[in-house]
């Protein structure tokens, strides 16, 4: 298991994503205790989102199985990609309405997947809250969205994207990519 | 395998008519005929159709995928299951939806299908699908719209029914698995008229299925059927033996001008399908039929109704196929326009 990455220029150390999600499962009960939030219904976006969740899921022994959004079918940018159609299907209880949820993905930047997947759950139902939470926050938001639970803040170049691989082990990769 | 002289003879196809279907970067634009396809393209069709059956299955079931863009359904025949599954499919995907009925438009007026299309395109159509009783009039079509438009072919004379023969595939392939090398494929009854029966052999070719068998009477058998790679059998105790799938067809009596059969009687004792006969096909043998089907004429009712007969299945995953493969090719003509569009 890599301890760590540096990114060159900036010498911001990013911590591993293991270690990241042990925080996020010491940071979440306190948050849903002050809430009030009980019995809540946690939800993973395809596909680093999903590793992330599976392992908060089993630390925070949450009764409700683990549910996954998969928002191919709601992204913003189909006119210009088109659809992929290898991505599994989402899977969510029955019953959103009502339901306090934990959306869980790994990079939050532009903010657009999880407008996409708010879209989603809210053609599944009203849920009376949900909670975003993040392994790794960076800059790019392009829309009004922030996470509840941050992993770790990072400020990357523009160039730079930051990806999870996985799931076994989970690890982040940092590409350069041609910026248009 | 493939016939080029039967190409050649119709002039409403031309030489490369599989070949508009794709972009230049190989990704489906029009979905006209299954021939050609590789079996990638076939399996990202039906990967696609897999996940949208999700969609299907849902309380609210619709995506904002297709919002915004217009389909216009030209039906020149008679459908009630594609017509409608078209426009389920379109209005799940958010897609506003025109049905043009032929028999009430100006086309009874005299109007050509070109000018039909020409004025359909005028008010922002951004697909056609389109039935019509002339082999080729859905290649005619995507030859002659604006290029940012997409055709699918929902049945055209006795050429090609590629949608109905990917919903086909979708059904055996979550009822028999991903590989189709070891299976046995039994299709029954009016081969002749029947362009569900064209597209599902070229479909099952290309997913490289183990043997193809059809069954009928040789006054129901187009004359180079072996050349597609099947094996006729003219008994169907012998071709539908130790079969994995039972595909029986409409027997289509409004396409039969002349003496093609003896009687419905007869044909019935001879290939209609029954519980008896059904027995020689493997004990987990699905059976399948494209619709409408007439009950007592290829299929007796108990097995059209039995535990083995996925014919209902066959209409849910109509939807999700069409749905796969409107997303599918909207999703790259957009590509192609970019934003400016």
């Amino acid at each position: 298991m890599k301890p760590g990455y540096t990114i060159k220029n900036k010498m911001t150390k990013i911590t591993s994503p293991d270690i990241l999600i042990q925080q996020l499962s010491d940071k979440l009960p306190p948050f849903l205790a002050n809430k009030q939030i009980t019995n809540p219904v946690m939800v993973g976006i395809h596909t680093g989102g999903v590793w992330v969740a599976e392992q908060l899921h089993r630390n925070l022994k949450i009764e409700e199985p683990l549910a996954t959004l998969n928002i191919s079918f709601y992204r913003d940018d189909f006119s210009r990609i088109g659809v992929h159609p290898q991505v599994t299907p989402s899977t969510l209880p029955s019953e959103i309405e009502d339901r306090h949820i934990i959306l869980v993905d790994d990079v939050l930047q532009t903010g657009r997947t999880i407008r996409a997947a708010m879209n989603e759950l809210f053609d599944y139902g009203r849920p009376a809250s949900i909670t975003l939470v993040c392994l790794v926050e960076r800059d790019g938001h392009e829309l009004p969205i922030r996470a509840d639970i941050v992993g770790q803040q990072l400020d990357l170049q523009n160039k730079e994207q930051i990806k999870l691989t996985g799931p076994e082990p989970l690890a982040f990769e940092i590409k350069q990519v041609d910026v248009l | 395998m493939v016939n080029k002289n039967a190409r050649a003879t119709n002039p409403l196809l031309g030489q490369d008519h599989w070949n508009i279907q794709l972009d230049e970067n190989g990704r489906l634009k029009h979905f006209l005929t299954v021939e050609g396809l590789g079996s990638e393209i076939l399996t990202e069709i039906l990967d696609t159709a897999e996940n949208f059956t999700s969609v299907n299955n849902r309380v609210v079931k619709k995506v904002p995928l297709l919002r915004g863009k217009t389909i216009t359904n030209l039906f020149f025949e008679a459908s009630t299951r594609t017509r409608t599954t078209f426009e389920l499919a379109a209005k799940r995907l958010s897609a506003d939806v025109l049905n043009i009925n032929i028999s009430t438009s100006a086309t009874s007026k005299g109007e050509s299908l070109l000018d039909t299309l020409y004025n359909l395109q005028a008010m922002q159509t951004d697909m056609f699908v389109i039935r019509h009783q002339d082999s080729g009039a859905a290649h005619f079509a995507a030859r002659h719209v604006a290029p940012y438009i997409s055709v699918l072919n929902a049945g055209d004379g006795r050429h090609a029914h590629p949608t109905q023969a990917m919903l086909d595939m979708l059904t055996i392939r979550q009822n028999k698995g991903h590989d189709f090398s070891g299976l046995r494929v039994a299709i029954v009854g009016d081969i002749l008229h029947s362009r569900v029966a064209r597209s599902q052999i070229h479909a099952l070719n290309t997913l490289n299925t183990g043997v193809i068998n059809v069954v009928a009477p040789r006054t129901l058998l187009p004359a180079d059927i072996e050349k597609l790679g099947v094996k006729v059998h003219y008994n169907l105790q012998q071709g539908i033996q130790d079969a994995d799938v039972v595909i029986m067809l409409r027997l289509q009596k409004e396409r039969m001008q002349g003496a093609m059969l003896p009687s419905e009687l007869e044909y019935y004792q001879q290939y209609g399908l029954t519980s008896d006969t059904l027995k020689l096909a493997k004990p987990d043998a699905i059976v399948m039929h494209p619709g409408p089907i007439n009950r007592g004429v290829e299929i007796e009712s108990s097995v059209a109704d039995g535990s083995q007969s996925v014919i209902l299945d066959q209409v849910s995953n109509g939807i999700a196929v069409r749905m796969a493969v409107m997303s599918m090719t909207l999703g790259t003509s957009a590509q192609q326009t970019g934003e400016e569009k």
